[in-house]
């Protein structure tokens, strides 16, 4: 076994023993929805509004599992388990932001046919709405394993993941909400900026992942 | 803070190339000073006692030693390898028992063991074998597939100085080896952790006892 798919595992191991973060962020959004869906006192959305309601759900139920993502890791010696083994400590980056992606999908696949149910006309926008989210996604646990990396040396933690995370994730709140507005037009997907969306998110996960890349090794230092 | 004082209980090889060498050396914590002034040298296959009362540093050394923590100032040499400049050559040459364990609580015993031993890269028909051997060494086996949780903090101490010899290393360092272990797992641990085949030892501990007793050399802090 590879240290990667070691690491990897062993999250999905805890996760899967413990259920501390999925079921925490499910509910978190369906929760969400049910308070759009009275608070807005709408029973259909489409457009801007629809992503404008799906995507911040999904992204602030995500930081439910960024705040935990390192808890094992400071709490039970996870980081000097990694620091003292000769591997590259990037693996350690490349592993959580491997599991953020699979509890992501997890989520949107409970998540988003209950939105769909709740709100959608039509799910025919759904499928290409997919490959956005499973782009935002890469980029949003690019982002949100090197935040919470920070924040867990900081005796700040809790506030500061979500401080410094949200400002960083507005280009990729922009450009997914810019493509769920066309993909859930009333009138069926519409694809004509379907490119632009894709190529900016592409381009953001691309930064991030080399930034996480870049400085992992150097924040895991004393 | 005091000076170091080194008591020399054996006759040294000095012509050996010196598994650990300090000279000078210093650590802060902001304003407060943990270490100041350890000189040390070790040779290979030698056994050292750190002593001294709490809040005296000697865990601080053993951190420095292991790679995980920089010096402030002063010279510091391990298995040939100058810290904090080359870390990276140090890491799997060492077995690091912590004061507090590194171990995922809700791993299995065996599971954090293979868990580790991917982390360092041990031949996986090689891993099982290993791990099952030192299980019995330490009387372990019986609870081998019990979340670590479930461990009181003498088991809990077993299998993390399993974790710690697990990948053969040349240097052991421990602190406080015998905390929370009964007599008859002092007994079953002591050939896992001795000084022997060219294996170089430094163990903190509060007081005299065992471990001066078999220790080349006594460094009394504070």
């Amino acid at each position: 076994m590879t240290p990667f798919t070691a690491l990897l595992r062993k999250d999905l191991t805890v996760e899967l023993r413990t259920f501390r973060s999925l079921p925490a962020m499910a509910l978190f959004a369906v929760t969400a929805f049910v308070i759009f869906r009275f608070g807005l006192d709408r029973t259909s959305l489409n457009g801007e509004l629809a992503a404008g309601v799906l995507v911040p759900t999904l992204l602030f139920a995500a930081l439910l599992a960024i705040n935990r993502l390192f808890v094992a890791e400071r709490e039970e010696g996870g980081f000097d388990l990694v620091r003292l083994a000769p591997v590259d400590r990037t693996v350690l980056f490349a592993a959580k932001a491997s599991a953020l992606v699979i509890y992501l999908v997890a989520l949107e696949l409970v998540a988003v046919p209950i939105f769909a149910l709740f709100f959608l006309d039509s799910a025919s926008g759904l499928l290409p709405f997919a490959l956005i989210l499973l782009l935002a996604d890469i980029g949003l646990a690019a982002t949100g394993t090197l935040i919470s990396t920070i924040a867990t040396m900081s005796s700040a933690r809790d506030l500061l993941a979500p401080l410094i995370l949200l400002p960083l994730l507005v280009p990729l709140v922009i450009a997914a909400a810019g493509a769920g507005e066309h993909l859930l037009a009333a009138g069926g997907p519409d694809y004509g900026r379907f490119g632009t969306w894709l190529g900016l998110l592409g381009l953001y996960d691309l930064i991030f992942l080399l930034v996480g890349y870049a400085t992992f090794d150097f924040l895991l230092d004393d | 803070m005091e000076r170091t004082v080194v008591e020399p209980t054996r006759e040294a090889n000095r012509a050996l190339k010196p598994a650990i060498e300090l000279a000078g050396l210093r650590r802060d914590f902001g304003d407060r000073t943990a270490l100041d002034g350890i000189d040390l040298r070790v040779d290979p296959g030698g056994s050292v006692a750190v002593l001294g009362p709490n809040g005296s540093g000697k865990s601080t050394l053993l951190r420095i030693l292991a790679g995980l923590l920089r010096p402030t100032s002063g010279q510091v040499s391990v298995l040939g390898c100058s810290l904090p400049k080359e870390t990276h050559l140090l890491r799997g040459r060492i077995g690091y028992l912590g004061h507090e364990p590194i171990l995922y609580r809700d791993l299995t015993p065996r599971e954090n063991l293979e868990l580790a031993a991917a982390l360092h890269g041990l031949e996986s028909e090689a891993i099982s074998p290993r791990i099952a051997a030192l299980f019995d060494a330490v009387g372990m086996s019986p609870r081998a597939d019990d979340r670590v949780a479930e461990l009181s903090a003498g088991m809990k101490q077993r299998i993390d100085i399993c974790r710690a010899v697990l990948h053969e290393p040349e240097l052991l360092l421990l602190d406080e080896p015998d905390a929370h272990l009964d007599p008859e797992a002092r007994r079953r641990i002591a050939p896992l952790i001795a000084a022997e085949n060219g294996r170089t030892r430094v163990a903190v501990s509060h007081d005299r006892g065992p471990a001066t007793e078999e220790a080349d050399f006594v460094l009394e802090l504070g």
